[in-house]
């Protein structure tokens, strides 16, 4: 089923991707220089010496040219090198691939979470529209959309931590121990996934309905195939396609987003992580988290595309044959 | 003459909207013979595929349906109540008007063939169905079946498409088989494709047929009898020799003047003939005959509801004219 057209398409699709990538690293490397102060005096404090201050901007580059950063970024990456954090020489590279799992365990089982609470709700709304709970899910999802997920979060640990004392309050658990990590992933677990739950709900329905009214519906429905079938089978593989993609814009989001819900549940994540280097102003850590983030958000979105390509027959058939899309 | 398998009497579809509600069918009679085949035709909006979809309790929600009686193969139905729903699939199989569109683009034809059967035969394997349908396929003209049934609709031409829908129609061996419009979606090199396949079918299979269908030309090729409906009334019935050749109600003539003859020689400076004016607003119908705004006979009696009359052989029409 390779092709050339195939390969031609996945060529085009990561030449964009990397393209994306190479202008948020000159987008970082900029942003250092439009924050206010210098970023030497914060780091090394006011009484610090030029001398340490030249040594320091030599050490992360601040001295040379934009663009010659960048440059020097990417030829660092090819070997492997994110940079070094500035306090303690270690390898951002190292702290980066230490605080992913944590991320990474928390993204998929908020994004697993959502699929499997907001995919039945929506096929329960788009059974019966206007039905019972399509009003609640309508209304519990506009809430849970609205509401941030660090309100949430705050909420959760008052009402489940703090009173009833159901879960652990912070961190992420002994490592090595699953249990423990899994006791403490439950409750960020719900702070992130609750408006992801409402949001593929609502998406979701909305499609099956469209295509619940398509005239292939009504051909099955003249045969008398059962509505559950019908929902179930021909009106979710259509219907699934503009969620896919949301899906893989969600996952990459909470790679990079969860700072908010690593941070109040003080889980040594990636958000955490960045969050602590921008405070300290630790440019490298700040730059290397920020760019694998973006890597994972381009990558989990070209999953998403090529993956819609996969369940739709007739994008299948044109990436094959390379013919123009068919009508 | 044994009873009909269809018949329904003073069928009535309306929609119901807010503050006002809108009369699609208004005392529709149909009666269909055991093997017999009756077309139905009109022009776009005179009710004729509402008459179809209510068959089969296939309407939107907001629809209204009654019928003071109606019967399929003896047993009464209960339209109000959407009872015909049951005969999906099993005693009334569709052929839809658009192949285009009726088929789901995601699924390769042989899965869909196979679930449509499912109702009819329940307990079927699925291998058994699967066979049964590449059958049907090759017997309508797919050639190739076996390979084609694990492709896609895109991957067939309309007129490959149309021969697939008529196979989900022929799978479910239905007492009933409706056509709506079969061939308008069609160009018309495929078109008399099509028409071939349904004209084999009509010669082989015991069922009935209802045809659906704007074209008198279409009726005549497959049909025994016709009704003809405007604004969702009868307006005249009878066999189709009989209601083509000696039309009584005015709209009839005027529809078949309105039919383009192939074989005439074109003549540029000669309009093509319509009728003139639009169907009344089905919420707004006239009090009196539903056609009198665009009847070339009108005359004074035209604001009073017009009698059925007989007029031998079956043949009914309703206008104020005696005789044409």
């Amino acid at each position: 089923m390779r092709s050339a057209s195939f390969q031609i398409h996945l060529a085009s699709k990561l030449a964009t991707a990397l393209l994306a990538v190479a202008g948020s690293v000159v987008l970082l490397l900029a942003l250092t220089r439009f924050i206010p102060g210098d970023p030497a005096t914060v780091i090394l404090g006011s009484r610090a010496t030029p001398e340490a201050v030249a040594a320091l901007n030599a050490r992360i580059g601040l001295d040379k040219p934009l663009i010659e950063q960048a440059f020097a970024f990417f030829g660092r990456l090819f070997s492997g090198d994110l940079g070094e954090d500035v306090f303690n020489g270690r390898p951002v590279l190292s702290l980066v691939l230490g605080a992913l799992p944590n991320t990474a365990a928390l993204a998929i089982s908020a994004m697993l979470t959502a699929i499997v609470l907001g995919v039945p709700l929506a096929l329960v709304s788009a059974r019966w529209p206007g039905g019972k709970i399509d009003r609640l899910v309508a209304f519990l999802s506009v809430g849970f959309i609205s509401t941030p997920s660090f309100v949430v979060s705050v909420f959760l640990l008052m009402v489940f931590s703090v009173t009833l004392r159901w879960f652990p309050v912070l961190g992420a658990g002994e490592s090595g121990d699953l249990g423990d990590q899994l006791w403490h992933l439950v409750l960020p677990t719900a702070a992130l996934a609750a408006g992801w739950v409402g949001y593929i709900a609502r998406l979701l329905r909305s499609s099956l309905l469209e295509v619940l009214s398509e005239s292939h519906i009504r051909t099955l429905r003249a045969y008398g195939v059962s509505e559950a079938k019908i929902l179930m089978k021909y009106a979710l593989k259509p219907a699934v396609l503009p969620t896919v993609a949301v899906l893989g814009m969600g996952f990459g989001e909470l790679l990079g987003g969860a700072v908010f819900a690593e941070v109040i549940f003080n889980r040594p994540g990636l958000g955490s992580l960045i969050y602590d280097a921008i405070r300290t102003r630790n440019y490298p850590v700040v730059q290397g988290g920020v760019f694998v983030i973006v890597l994972l958000y381009v990558l989990t979105n070209l999953i998403a595309d090529l993956s819609q390509s996969l369940i739709d027959p007739r994008e299948r058939a044109r990436l094959v044959s390379g013919r123009g899309a068919v009508t | 003459m044994t009873a009909a398998l269809l018949t329904i009497e003073n069928l009535n579809v309306s929609y119901r909207g807010r503050g006002h509600s809108a009369h699609i069918l208004d005392g529709v009679d149909l009666e269909i013979g055991h093997g017999q085949s009756v077309g139905l035709v009109g022009e776009s909006g005179s009710g004729k595929s509402t008459v179809a979809f209510a068959l089969l309790g296939l309407l939107a929600d907001n629809a209204e349906v009654s019928a003071d009686h109606a019967a399929f193969d003896g047993r009464t139905q209960d339209f109000a109540k959407r009872e015909t729903a049951s005969l999906r699939g099993t005693d009334i199989a569709m052929i839809f008007q658009d192949p285009m569109t009726a088929l789901n683009p995601m699924f390769s034809i042989g899965t869909q063939l196979v679930d449509i059967q499912r109702r009819r035969f329940p307990k079927e394997s699925r291998k058994a169905l699967w066979a049964r349908a590449q059958a049907v396929l090759a017997d309508v003209g797919v050639q190739d079946a076996a390979a084609r049934m694990h492709r896609y609709p895109h991957e067939f031409s309309g007129g490959m498409r149309q021969r697939v829908v008529i196979a989900m129609a022929l799978l479910v061996e239905p007492k009933l088989l409706i056509a709506d419009e079969p061939t308008t979606a069609l160009d018309a090199t495929i078109e008399a494709q099509v028409v071939e396949v349904l004209h084999r079918l009509r010669q082989r299979t015991s069922a009935s047929m209802l045809v659906v269908s704007h074209s008198m030309g279409l009726i005549a090729e497959l049909c025994d009898s016709v009704v003809v409906m405007y604004a969702g009334t009868v307006v005249e019935s009878g066999k189709v020799a009989d209601v083509l050749h000696r039309p009584r109600h005015p709209y009839t003539r005027a529809l078949l003047a309105c039919e383009i003859d192939p074989f005439a020689a074109f003549d540029p400076s000669q309009d093509l003939a319509t009728i003139p004016g639009t169907v009344p607003d089905p919420s707004r119908r006239p009090q009196g005959c539903i056609f009198a705004g665009r009847c070339p006979a009108r005359h004074d009696r035209c604001s009073e509801k017009p009698p059925q009359q007989q007029a031998g052989d079956g043949r009914t029409y309703a206008c104020w004219l005696e005789a044409a």
